[in-house]
């Protein structure tokens, strides 16, 4: 039998991790790859709540399913705004980016 | 707590997740970032899996691991360049992120630890598709029509926003 | 009488079209404009004076104060208020023909004399302003349009006497004359402020009932008014701006620093005089010490200077030191028990006018000729310049007092009044009048007599002046060989009834025997050649004589006062204290300012993992909060 708890754990220290990816990376891939392993530990935590609390509905589940559907919009969205940035700039480090804040 | 194979894979799972992840934001080649994120994901499916929601498994093998991941990877061969992995972080910041990652891993984790859920209880069985089918194409009340179908828009306008965004001009 | 407006609205529409236009119009234009617009002021003025004066006395024997119109400009609640008006009696209507007449005959001369200068347009916008100014002072119905004008008539002399701009000197002299000039002023505001504040009006002629009350300031203001004059009038120790300004061009010096702003001065104590002579005799007779003082020291230091037109300009303080003194000697209202001395400094003051313009004129035309202001470079020009040489005799003869030309009288009655004040007060005064004489023959002399500089007149032959410039010449000396004869105690007096001037001989014969003296010793010295007399004088007296030339070193003096100590001692700390405590404080308001929006700008870098840094310190610190809730 494993404790909701341990799932809990995995799930904050994934987050963590994540937002620590965040923060100190400076290229915008990275930081969006941190981004997605947030949105996991998010899921696992919709998904764990689900089944360890309210065995009966399914809110939590499609929470977690309709994530990934949206996980997988936000990345293509992205991804293309990144390609268009290293199109115009040759490159996608966050410093680099200074052009557009004026 | 006697340790049971459940306990095992979950132990097993959970240090693989951890592992990957710590490893997919501190190492300096982004591909091998990406490559440490297909891995997260695997475990993350795993969870799923081991939480005997399998079509929830599936799908996260499927649309993060076998789509996300392979839109990165194709991303990043497209964008790489020499200066990628040269990228050096001042000291300061570098101490201030992990200092306030840190504090805030530990505040979470201790809230969480102490809090009094609702009694939680672990029931087996497989959510079957036709269940999962059959709400997510309900109007009715628990029923996700409204949700699947505003998603479908969702990803129909990102894709039109995607090849814009993408073009050549 | 509500054409009278004009004579101050036509100069000062002048003065705005060319000072506007001046550059767009042609010079001749522009000078035609600014003689048409003086000519018919003094029209104005002297149909105004014959209509004042043919209109006949009151009942009570004099002439009437007019006020031609007034209103009220700025109100301070109570009676305190200050009006713009013009106001007409004997004086102010005398010096309205002074000053136009003046006027107009510089504005012809100076057709002749700036022919050809840049600026010839500016130029006649600045007489313009002068004229108009100068006109608002003597008219003011009130003490404060007075002060408004006089500061007008400063700053007009400021900008006339810096005309050469590009000239050092010229720009020195008129700093230098504005900030002397102010500086006196500053004593003219404080007493006008203290005036007011105590008999709680600005008029010249205030109830008797609120004077009471007023009584014991009232020295005090008329005194510090006083100071205000002095500074205008070149009394000494405030004197040392006009020797200056002679820097400025000539017909300038012969508007402003002979005939009319420096009279300001003694017009102000005239205009004051009846509450001098009741509520502050003593302060009038400090006046009359004053310039009693300030004339005698004239006087010497115009027997050494070398420059014509510095030795005008010490015959001109040391006249109006005669002026202060005429009127300083007064101890009645009634002319006949001691108040003779209010008409003849009115009178000195009409006559002054005239002859030292035609003296300041003809020192024009010389200049013009020979290109020079020294007295070396002339000598011997009576056969070039006929015309300025007996004009200039005739202004030379009047002011050194000789009968029948117009300074006889108004000389004779100051003398006469002198001794009747004290005994050594008239003696001290003949003996500047002789001595008046003598500086005036010594530069007539050595302009048009003596030995003549051939090699600068060989290169350079003078030349007699254009006719604009000798036609105001020979009127001014016309008015100066008949203005004796007016019978000027029945148009002007101290308590305003007829007066007949009448010759005190004794007076008269004195003065006349000392003035033909000082003019015989100046023909023995300096009529010859050689001048060995003069030589061996300057020689024997050389500290005297070098001291003299130098001034007596007042502006030395000046210079060591405020250089030595009053720049040194307490400028310099107050400008450390300025730049360090006063500027430092406001400059850490604006660095801290500064510095502090540079940390908050740090905030907004734009970089959306700091962003990010906040926003999880800020959760976290939610978290705590609600947890310690």
């Amino acid at each position: 039998m494993i404790q909701m708890e341990f799932y809990l754990v995995v799930s904050t220290i994934m987050m963590f991790v994540g937002i620590y990816g965040f923060l100190t990376r400076r290229n915008l891939l990275a930081m969006l790859i941190s981004v997605e392993l947030i949105l996991n530990s998010v899921d696992i935590n919709f998904a764990v709540f689900n089944r360890f609390l309210f065995p009966g509905e399914l809110e939590g589940f499609f929470f977690s399913l309709f994530a990934i559907g949206i996980s997988a919009a936000e990345t293509a969205v992205a991804i293309a705004i990144i390609i268009n940035i290293y199109r115009n700039m040759k490159n996608i480090q966050v410093k680099n980016l200074r052009d557009m804040k004026w | 707590m006697d340790i049971t194979l459940d306990l095992i894979v979950f132990i097993v799972l959970a240090l693989f997740i951890t592992v990957n992840a710590i490893l997919a934001v501190t190492t300096k080649r982004i591909l091998r970032a990406a490559t440490y994120l297909l891995f997260v994901l695997f475990g993350t499916a795993g969870i799923y899996f081991q939480l005997n929601y399998s079509f929830l498994g599936a799908v996260q093998l499927l649309v993060y691991a076998g789509g996300i991941t392979v839109l990165y990877v194709f991303s990043i061969l497209l964008t790489s360049s020499e200066g990628d992995q040269a990228e050096k972080l001042n000291k300061g910041k570098f101490a201030a992120g992990l200092i306030a990652t840190l504090t805030a891993l530990g505040l979470c984790l201790f809230i969480t630890l102490r809090h009094d859920f609702l009694p939680s209880h672990f029931e087996h069985g497989e959510l079957s598709v036709r269940t999962i089918g059959h709400a997510l194409m309900s109007g009715e009340k628990f029923g996700f029509v409204l949700p699947f179908e505003v998603i479908s828009v969702l990803l129909l306008a990102c894709i039109v926003g995607g090849i814009l965004i993408a073009r050549k001009r | 009488m509500d054409y009278t407006v004009l004579i101050l609205l036509l100069p000062f529409l002048s003065f705005i079209l060319l000072g506007l236009l001046g550059t767009k119009l042609k010079p001749v234009v522009a000078g035609v404009a600014g003689t048409a617009v003086t000519g018919i002021v003094a029209v104005l003025c002297y149909a105004t004076a014959w209509m004042y004066f043919s209109a006949g006395r009151d009942a009570s024997g004099v002439f009437p104060q007019v006020i031609a119109w007034n209103s009220e400009w700025l109100p301070f609640g109570g009676n305190l208020h200050i009006d713009l008006g013009f106001m007409l009696d004997p004086i102010s209507v005398m010096m309205l023909v002074v000053i136009s007449t003046v006027s107009l005959m510089v504005h012809i001369y100076s057709f002749g004399y700036m022919k050809g200068e840049r600026g010839f347009q500016r130029y006649y916008a600045f007489l313009s302003l002068f004229t108009m100014s100068m006109l608002g002072l003597v008219v003011a119905t009130n003490i404060f349009q007075m002060y408004i004008f006089w500061e007008l008539v400063g700053v007009s002399s400021y900008l006339l006497i810096g005309f050469y701009y590009t000239r050092k000197e010229a720009i020195a002299a008129s700093k230098k004359a504005f900030i002397v000039t102010r500086f006196a002023d500053l004593g003219f505001l404080v007493g006008i402020l203290i005036y007011g504040f105590y008999t709680g009006s600005f008029s010249f002629t205030p109830d008797s009932a609120v004077m009471g009350a007023a009584r014991t300031m009232l020295p005090l203001a008329l005194g510090l008014m006083f100071i205000g004059g002095a500074g205008k009038s070149a009394m000494f120790p405030l004197h040392i701006w006009l020797p200056d300004a002679m820097e400025g061009p000539t017909p300038v010096s012969a508007l402003i620093h002979a005939a009319t702003m420096v009279v300001a001065g003694v017009y102000l104590v005239a205009r004051m005089f009846p509450l001098f002579i009741g509520y502050a005799p003593e302060v009038l007779h400090i006046t009359a010490y004053v310039g009693a003082f300030t004339a005698l020291y004239a006087a010497v230091v115009a027997c050494v200077q070398s420059d014509i037109k510095r030795v005008l300009a010490f015959s001109t303080i040391s006249q109006i030191g005669f002026m202060i003194v005429a009127l300083g000697v007064c101890t009645s209202a009634d002319p006949h028990e001691g108040g003779l001395g209010y008409m003849a400094s009115m009178f000195h003051l009409f006559t002054h006018a005239m002859f030292k313009a035609l003296l300041f004129l003809g020192a024009g035309c010389i200049i013009h000729a020979v290109h020079s202001n020294e007295m070396s470079a002339m000598g011997g020009l009576r056969k070039y310049m006929p015309v300025t040489h007996v004009t200039f005799l005739v202004a030379c003869l009047a002011i050194a007092g000789i009968w029948p030309l117009s300074g006889f009288f108004s000389k004779d009655e100051i003398l006469a009044a002198c001794f009747r004040f004290s005994p050594v007060m008239g003696g001290i005064m003949t003996f500047i009048a002789g001595l008046t004489a003598f500086y005036m023959f010594r530069l007539y002399y050595c302009i048009f007599w003596g030995k003549e500089n051939k090699e600068l007149h060989a290169e350079h032959t003078p030349h007699e002046a254009p006719k604009s410039m000798t036609f105001p010449l020979m009127f001014l000396a016309v008015v100066t060989l008949v203005a004796g004869f007016i019978p000027f105690g029945h148009f002007v007096s101290s308590d305003g009834r007829a007066y007949d001037i009448h010759i005190d001989s004794d007076v008269a014969a004195l003065s006349l025997c000392i003035a033909v003296a000082g003019i015989l010793i100046a023909t023995w010295m300096y009529l010859r050649e050689d001048r060995k007399v003069a030589d061996s004088l300057a020689t024997k007296f050389s500290g005297l004589h070098k001291a003299a030339y130098h001034r007596f070193y007042i502006d030395e003096i000046y210079q060591f006062i405020t250089h030595r100590i009053i720049f040194a001692c307490i400028s310099t700390p107050i400008a450390w204290f300025d730049r360090h405590v006063v500027d430092g404080f406001m400059n850490m308001l604006a660095t801290v300012t500064q510095k502090s929006s540079w940390g908050i700008r740090q905030m907004q870098s734009g970089y959306i993992q700091r962003y990010c840094i906040w926003f999880l310190g800020g959760a976290l610190g939610l978290v705590v909060l609600l947890l310690v809730i």
